[in-house]
């Protein structure tokens, strides 16, 4: 497969893998943002081939763990209602809200429907004019694209079944939030590829400037991976701090301008909450008043409770990169990927998830 | 014969319905119609034909039996349906014990409405299926419930066969060094069905690889005899599931090499794009076989000769290290663990 195969050649990554044993001296943690990033990380065994001063610290970059318990919980709501077809992205039905995950009520009897794109989800509400159709709208930028299109295509077709349940965030807020927090220990971040392909990266040139830390657009493969670890690297030894792309296959400074239009006609920058960290300014889309009859918040009088974390769950930590989740007291024991307590234990991207793979056989992780 | 070829053989026989009813499932007149006119006379053989509830047939020595119930969706998938599958599952299924399928029950649970083309067509499958597993049917049954209390159909077989005199098949003849052989590519079936199930369709030629595998095993065991310590079928839960449990079972670690799992291009980009990791998807048309090390390349050529095991790999091997886990190398070298599948496999967001 190009672009797949050659980045996932041994010999290249033992060259990249000596060269960062080279230049390394001391201690350095480097995040990963993405949980994509996290997931290949893991499945390719790159965390226990590293040298010892590198940590990787794994970012709030999982769109299924920074989604808030309560918009699960409005899902699962909207689901419960009559004439509902809730459509939703895979790993999101998994997650656990305050009572309820969207496939425990599925197996009630919910319709409950898993898709790949939001287009489906459109082309679900056209044949089924008598119900209401709700796509269950998360992710971050990579995603709001094609959930944007979904609404414009509806309104083009003039549907008045279809709606979306939207929790996008965005990544740059989320880093800056990151860098500010005086409890954080980031030498360095590697962006994450996918989001930078559709916004490009000229949003963390200042950041890096400001907060005096390197920043590498990194892909996903184990070579991208190694290669973003090494740029990063090189630039902490040599005391820069820059915006490097690695990922430049798929990335462009500018990012995908077309992309960038349909998502600002429907969405527009709002507050967020992400679950496990907070609300954080500015982080996230809603929809814009033009588009808000699709806009399931606004359509369906959703009644849920207001939902704190779980106190015992520390994945807001552990997304911060201050703790790892084998510090966590219900790692392992009350939370396993079967009963999930806190989001990270779900995904496979999850930082939790991941872990829990590797307990009791490697130390260094 | 060519599955297409045997379906020109094997034209509808005219019924005076279109669809199944419940008045089928009754036990009258018109569940003797359907019996006869389809079931019996497709699927023909000397025990069959004698229309009794049970069949009868004489066995010496250790008789393997399993037990399987099918109920997918779609009925119908890109290179097969559940008819295949019914009749392929079970025959696998007492073929993995080590022994010789013979003879197979076959129960139909009906839903009201499903269409008569379309029982005909998963009959004739059946009939296919058998003949190529060399499989007679003996015995059956047919139900049919009120619509929505089924999924169009759901098959259950039960197969029964003789044991191979060679054959001793048991996870406590497993032991530290035993190699890890896969009879064809990963992951086909799941692929397959995936891509046309409703709202997550996507192009592809990616067809089923349902098959009977009681041909290969039997040639191993003729051949190898003993030396075979187990064979396994990784239907469901893929080959993480199936390793997962003989590691557990055997007290024993396992360690794979991802490089050698063989897979085709287009599984494997399928998996790359939908995020889902092929050790967990389905098969329904290959085999593992645990084997000494002295003979795991001698099997490994055996089975590629047979156009049904052509990607026949070694893939890794029993260890010491890290009782009751699997590992896997990547292709860069580093380890993980492959875990036991959590539920259904999903895909995930970006």
């Amino acid at each position: 497969m190009k672009y797949l195969t050659e980045y996932r050649n041994p010999e290249k990554a033992l060259k990249i893998l000596e060269e960062i044993k080279r230049t390394v001296t001391r201690p350095r943690k480097i995040m990963e943002v993405c949980g994509g990033q996290t997931h290949s990380l893991i499945k390719n065994g790159i965390l226990n081939v590293l040298p010892e001063e590198i940590t990787m610290l794994h970012g709030p970059g999982c769109p299924v763990c920074v989604t808030p318990v309560e918009l699960i919980d409005k899902a699962v709501y909207l689901a419960e209602k009559e004439k509902v077809i809730m459509c939703s992205f895979g790993d999101m039905v998994r997650v656990p809200g305050s009572k309820k995950s969207l496939s425990e009520i599925k197996a009630e009897g919910a319709d409950v429907r898993i898709l790949y794109s939001p287009n489906e989800a459109v082309n679900i509400a056209k044949q089924n004019p008598d119900k209401e159709v709700v796509f269950f709208a998360v992710g971050f930028e990579t995603t709001a694209p094609a959930n944007a299109l979904s609404v414009i295509q509806a309104d083009k077709i003039g549907l008045n079944n279809y709606s979306i349940l939207t929790s996008h965030v965005l990544v740059p807020p989320a880093i800056t939030a990151l860098a500010e927090d005086p409890e954080s220990k980031i030498d360095a971040f590697l962006a994450a590829g996918h989001v930078c392909s559709v916004m490009g990266y000229w949003e963390y040139i200042p950041l890096a400037e400001k907060y005096k830390l390197p920043v590498v657009v990194t892909g996903f493969e184990p070579l991208d991976l190694l290669l973003g670890i090494s740029a990063a690297v090189k630039q902490l030894e040599e005391g820069r701090y820059e915006v490097e792309n690695q990922y430049k296959r798929m990335v462009t400074e500018k990012g995908n301008i077309q992309a960038q239009k349909i998502i600002s006609e429907v969405f527009e920058i709002s507050d967020r909450m992400w679950r496990g960290i907070g609300t954080i300014k500015d982080s996230g889309y809603k929809i814009r008043e033009k588009y808000k009859k699709y806009d399931a918040e606004i359509k369906f009088e959703i009644k849920t409770d207001k939902i704190k974390d779980s106190g015992k769950c520390i994945a807001g930590e552990i997304m911060k990169g201050i703790k790892k989740p084998f510090e966590c007291p219900l790692f392992g024991k009350e939370c396993t990927p079967i009963n999930p307590a806190g989001a990270p234990m779900v995904s496979s991207e999850g930082a939790c998830a991941a872990y829990f793979n590797f307990q009791n056989m490697f130390k260094k992780i | 014969m060519e599955k297409s070829k045997f379906r020109l053989q094997c034209p509808m026989p005219k019924t005076d319905f279109d669809i199944i009813t419940l008045a089928h499932g009754s036990g009258g007149l018109l569940t003797g119609k359907l019996l006869d006119t389809g079931v019996f006379d497709l699927l023909k053989n000397d025990k069959l034909n004698k229309k009794h509830d049970g069949a009868i047939f004489s066995a010496n020595g250790k008789i393997a039996v399993s037990t399987d119930s099918f109920v997918i969706s779609p009925i119908f998938f890109p290179g097969g349906d559940i008819g295949e599958l019914a009749v392929n599952g079970t025959v696998n299924d007492v073929a993995m014990c080590g022994a010789v399928p013979e003879y197979l029950s076959l129960s139909f649970i009906i839903e009201e409405g499903l269409k008569m083309t379309e029982f005909w067509d998963i009959l004739v499958s059946i009939k296919y299926a058998s003949e190529k597993a060399g499989i007679k049917i003996i015995t059956g049954d047919t139900k049919v419930v009120d619509r929505g209390k089924g999924d169009k159909i759901f098959i259950n077989t039960t197969g029964f066969g003789k044991m191979h005199p060679e054959a001793d098949i048991d996870t406590k003849n497993i032991k530290p060094g035993d190699k890890i052989i896969i009879s064809n590519n990963i992951a086909t079936h799941g692929i397959a069905i995936l891509s046309v199930r409703k709202g997550l369709e996507f192009e592809t030629d990616i067809k089923s690889d349902t098959r009977n595998l009681n041909k290969l095993t039997e040639k191993l065991l003729d051949k190898y005899g003993k030396k075979i310590h187990l064979f396994r079928d990784p239907t469901r839960s893929g080959v993480a599931g199936i390793l997962n449990e003989i590691a557990e079972e055997t007290n024993l670690g396992i360690e794979l090499s991802e490089k050698d799992l063989p897979i085709d291009p287009q599984v494997k980009a399928a998996c790359e794009i939908l995020g889902l990791d092929p050790l967990y998807s389905a098969n329904e048309g290959i085999f593992v076989t645990f084997a000494d090390t002295d003979i795991a390349e001698e099997i490994t050529e055996t089975l590629r000769q047979n156009k049904d095991a052509a990607n026949a790999a070694i893939i890794g091997e029993v260890t010491k290290e890290h009782p009751q886990k699997v590992l896997i190398s990547s292709g860069i070298g580093g380890k993980r663990v492959v875990q036991m599948p959590v539920g259904e496999q999903l895909p995930r967001i970006c």
